[in-house]
């Protein structure tokens, strides 16, 4: 697509020899920080897509109760893979994607610090997703055994554990190799007078998730590496009776896990950062206050993760100390939400697709904040633990979370990447279609958690039945939703009403400061910044 | 795309196939790897063209890269990327290290103890729980590896390493390049020898120890630790043959050698690791 847009635009002053390769091969072999981000948001939207569709299936089973459409085996294939997909081949990659188009032209760099190994980041990322989704087709099956792969059952699963094993190094690998371009690019790559506490907080929040991928993704390669050689090279890390603990598995996993979340939520605080002071039209309230409670969040974030395990068994001593711990992180939460309210607070507001995304996102996501501190709370977390509570509570983080505001900032910077303005109206029909249908399919797990449904089962109580049928009907509505925007991407690749270099009114930055479309290289020669 | 034009500008590489050649080596191997650990013949024979594939990658990605070097493609702030690029790897191998490490700790403080106590005496009335141990499941006797013989040995083959290197990277500062070459080839000297060391190590372990991978907790973090290990000091022999091959060719200057840099970095790394493995592997 976006080969569309870019070549016929040309870069003026170079008739030399330069300009991409044409074609298959300027995507294959592309060392530019926008190709690949464009690489990388439209993998991570069929990925959205392909996760989608097993979400669907798996609503579909649960319309009613009683078995009709999937064999229960199959049924925990996909939500298995379901969450895989998600969150390995759906939010990480777009934020990425976003991350490569974004922070060069937000610090005035000509390019990410490692071109190469940034395409081999991204070209990583299709090896993966095939090793996951093939899985399906392979004797035994996909994994089945949960996203998190929890011993025992992962340890006895047949040959799609292993190729989700391998798939987990592979992203792993490439998230690494992600987060070391994005660190070495924002410490060193910075325009002069850029210093750090001038950088656009969607720096900011990369800056600090591309630490905490640095520090958790290894440790979860570990964590698969040990269930690897515990399946078929005989150790016995999981293992009781060999002196292992399958619990073991839960702690490593959790303390790559719990960061893992915040992984997905920090680059969204930046997106909705960028978006609310400039359709505000005041400055961000608080900014370095917002600096601060985001590295307060990632460093916290290393100590809560057995919040996740509170039902396995462990002394109450541990148990108060990470509910302690986890409700400590409401305190920078709250920070952020605040100064998002400030900076809204006498504005001279307008309410375009992107800020419509960023206060909904402020609105779900707290209610999914809100979730979380009720599941922080031991004795509550014992009765709600495996039930719908917790699905209700992840998805307003993850899809009210993380993917409105994606959804928010690829409206707010789709007119500087393609120079076309998308159509407003089709947009703020996407939001209110998303903002409706996600409600009704989430919210209403909530009563079916806090009623006893357990999660990740494919057939349930009749009493279940009518919030069921309510959540099914949100999902299809929100999934095909989901397809407005595809068509609203595309429609503004092709073309559309021209947008300005400023693109918004107010909107402040070094990004738009260049032309829209924003030229092949974005600073060959750094801007000084007062 | 000007970039090549001058060493003020920073250097970005003319768009590349060898990413996309490392990615395909890297779906054979991932495909080859999961048939393989299931016995399909057929995973043999992708893992083989996989990794033929990413070594020839590597040749032809890290040629690319010494060459640019050499050309003075390489300023200033291109080197100091490289610094920030290398040291927060080394961070990433340090976290992998500390999984492991954690799965050690957490075996021997606590569930280890958790089964040998009193709740578990009905499942496992005679294990009392100390360290080494193969596991209340355990029926085969084995001997727990010294750490006074070989491994202490081995400490100080690597200890010496580190001095070496340090004394190859004073020389090419100085630009006296025998020296340099003299360093490095003890170096990797050292290094080999003690691969050979820890092969015999195991070998040792499995024939007159009855010590192995399944020898229970002890046996998978012994093994897996060390293997680890012994595979990073692989590699980073690897990278220092590459080095010294470069040296021989006339590459690096005393003010511009970041490659060099960053391998002895790498083989410092090796080292602490070995150290921790040393305490908390075979000395306690």
């Amino acid at each position: 697509m976006a080969a569309v847009h870019h070549p016929d635009h040309g870069h003026g002053h170079e008739h030399e020899h330069h300009g991409p390769p044409s074609g298959i091969m300027r995507w294959l072999t592309t060392t530019n920080h926008k190709d690949i981000g464009t690489l990388y948001l439209w993998f991570s939207f069929m990925m959205f897509l392909t996760g989608g569709v097993m979400a669907l299936t798996i609503r579909s089973e649960l319309f009613q109760p009683g078995l009709q459409i999937v064999e229960p085996e199959f049924f925990n294939q996909l939500t298995t893979l379901h969450g895989l997909v998600m969150v390995f081949g759906a939010i990480m990659p777009a934020f990425v994607g976003f991350a490569n188009w974004q922070i060069p032209m937000m610090i005035g760099a000509p390019d990410m610090a490692f071109a190469r190994m940034n395409n081999w980041s991204f070209w990583l990322l299709p090896p993966a997703a095939l090793l996951l989704i093939s899985s399906f087709f392979v004797p035994g099956g996909a994994a089945a055994g949960g996203w998190t792969l929890y011993p025992p059952l992962s340890t006895q699963m047949g040959m799609g554990m292993d190729m989700t094993i391998f798939a987990v190094h592979i992203l792993g690998a490439s998230s690494i190799m992600g987060s070391i371009n994005i660190v070495t690019t924002i410490l060193n790559m910075r325009a002069p007078g850029m210093t750090m506490m001038k950088m656009p907080l969607f720096v900011w929040t990369w800056l600090i998730t591309a630490y905490l991928l640095l520090a958790v993704m290894p440790v979860l390669a570990g964590a698969v590496t040990m269930l690897l050689t515990d399946r078929q090279f005989g150790t016995n890390f999981f293992n009781a009776a060999g002196g292992g603990d399958p619990i073991m598995f839960q702690h490593i996993f959790w303390f790559f896990g719990h960061p893992e979340v915040y992984i997905m939520i920090l680059p969204a605080f930046g997106i909705v950062s960028q978006i609310i002071p400039t359709f505000a039209r005041k400055p961000l309230f608080g900014y370095s206050s917002m600096v601060y409670a985001t590295a307060s969040i990632a460093i916290l974030s290393f100590i809560v993760w057995a919040h996740h395990m509170f039902t396995v068994g462990m002394p109450v001593t541990a148990q108060l100390f990470f509910m302690y711990a986890t409700m400590l992180i409401a305190v920078p939460t709250g920070v952020k939400v605040f100064n998002w309210t400030a900076t809204m607070w006498r504005g001279s507001m307008t309410f375009e697709a992107p800020m419509l995304f960023a206060i909904g996102f402020i609105f779900l996501f707290t209610i999914g904040g809100f979730s979380g501190i009720v599941l922080a709370v031991v004795p509550v977390d014992i009765q709600l633990q495996e039930t719908y509570y917790v699905i209700a509570h992840f998805h307003y983080v993850l899809v009210s979370g993380s993917l409105f505001a994606l959804f928010g900032g690829a409206y707010y910077w789709m007119p500087k990447w393609t120079g076309n303005m998308y159509d407003e109206t089709l947009a703020k029909t996407h939001f209110w279609l998303s903002m409706v249908f996600f409600n009704l399919t989430f919210f209403v797990q909530h009563f079916l958690g806090l009623a006893g449904m357990p999660r990740r089962v494919p057939d349930y109580a009749l009493q279940f039945a009518d919030f069921n049928m309510i959540s099914s009907i949100g999902a299809f509505g929100f999934g095909f939703s989901q397809l407005l925007f595809l068509y609203v991407a595309l429609k503004c690749v092709r073309g559309g009403k021209k947008a300005t270099d400023q693109v918004w009114e107010d909107a402040e930055g070094l990004e738009w400061t260049l032309p829209s479309t924003a030229p092949y290289h974005s600073f060959e020669t750094p801007p000084l910044v007062k | 795309m000007s970039q090549e034009a001058t060493t003020n500008q920073y250097y970005i590489p003319k768009p590349s196939t060898w990413p996309m050649t490392g990615a395909i080596a890297i779906f054979f191997m991932g495909f080859g790897a999961a048939f393989t650990v299931n016995k399909l013949p057929i995973g043999y024979a992708s893992l083989a063209i996989g990794f033929a594939i990413l070594i020839y990658m590597l040749f032809g990605w890290f040629g690319t890269v010494a060459r640019e070097s050499e050309d003075g493609k390489f300023n200033k702030q291109v080197d100091s990327s490289f610094r920030w690029g290398m040291s927060w790897f080394i961070f990433t191998e340090v976290m992998f290290f500390a999984g492991f490490f954690g799965a050690l700790y957490y075996m021997r403080v606590l569930s280890v103890p958790w089964l040998g106590d009193l709740e578990h005496k009905l499942l496992w009335p005679d294990f009392a729980g100390g360290w080494p141990t193969a596991g209340p499941g355990a029926t085969e006797k084995y001997t727990a590896m010294g750490a006074w013989g070989l491994p202490a040995f081995n400490t100080a083959l690597l200890l010496t390493s580190g001095v070496t290197v340090t004394w190859a990277h004073w020389a090419l500062k100085l630009n006296k390049r025998s020296q340099l070459k003299w360093g490095l080839f003890l170096t990797i000297a050292l290094g080999a020898l003690f691969i050979g060391c820890q092969a015999y190590e195991y070998m040792h372990a499995y024939s007159e120890l009855n010590l192995k991978l399944t020898t229970g907790a002890y046996g998978a973090s012994f093994f897996m630790l060390t293997g680890f290990h012994g595979f990073h000091v692989t590699l980073g022999a690897i990278m220092l043959t590459v080095i010294y091959f470069r040296v021989l060719a006339g590459h690096f200057k005393p003010e511009h050698h970041f490659g060099f840099e960053g391998v002895s970095w790498y083989w410092h790394f090796v080292d602490v690791v070995w150290l921790g493995l040393f305490v908390f592997v075979y000395l306690l």
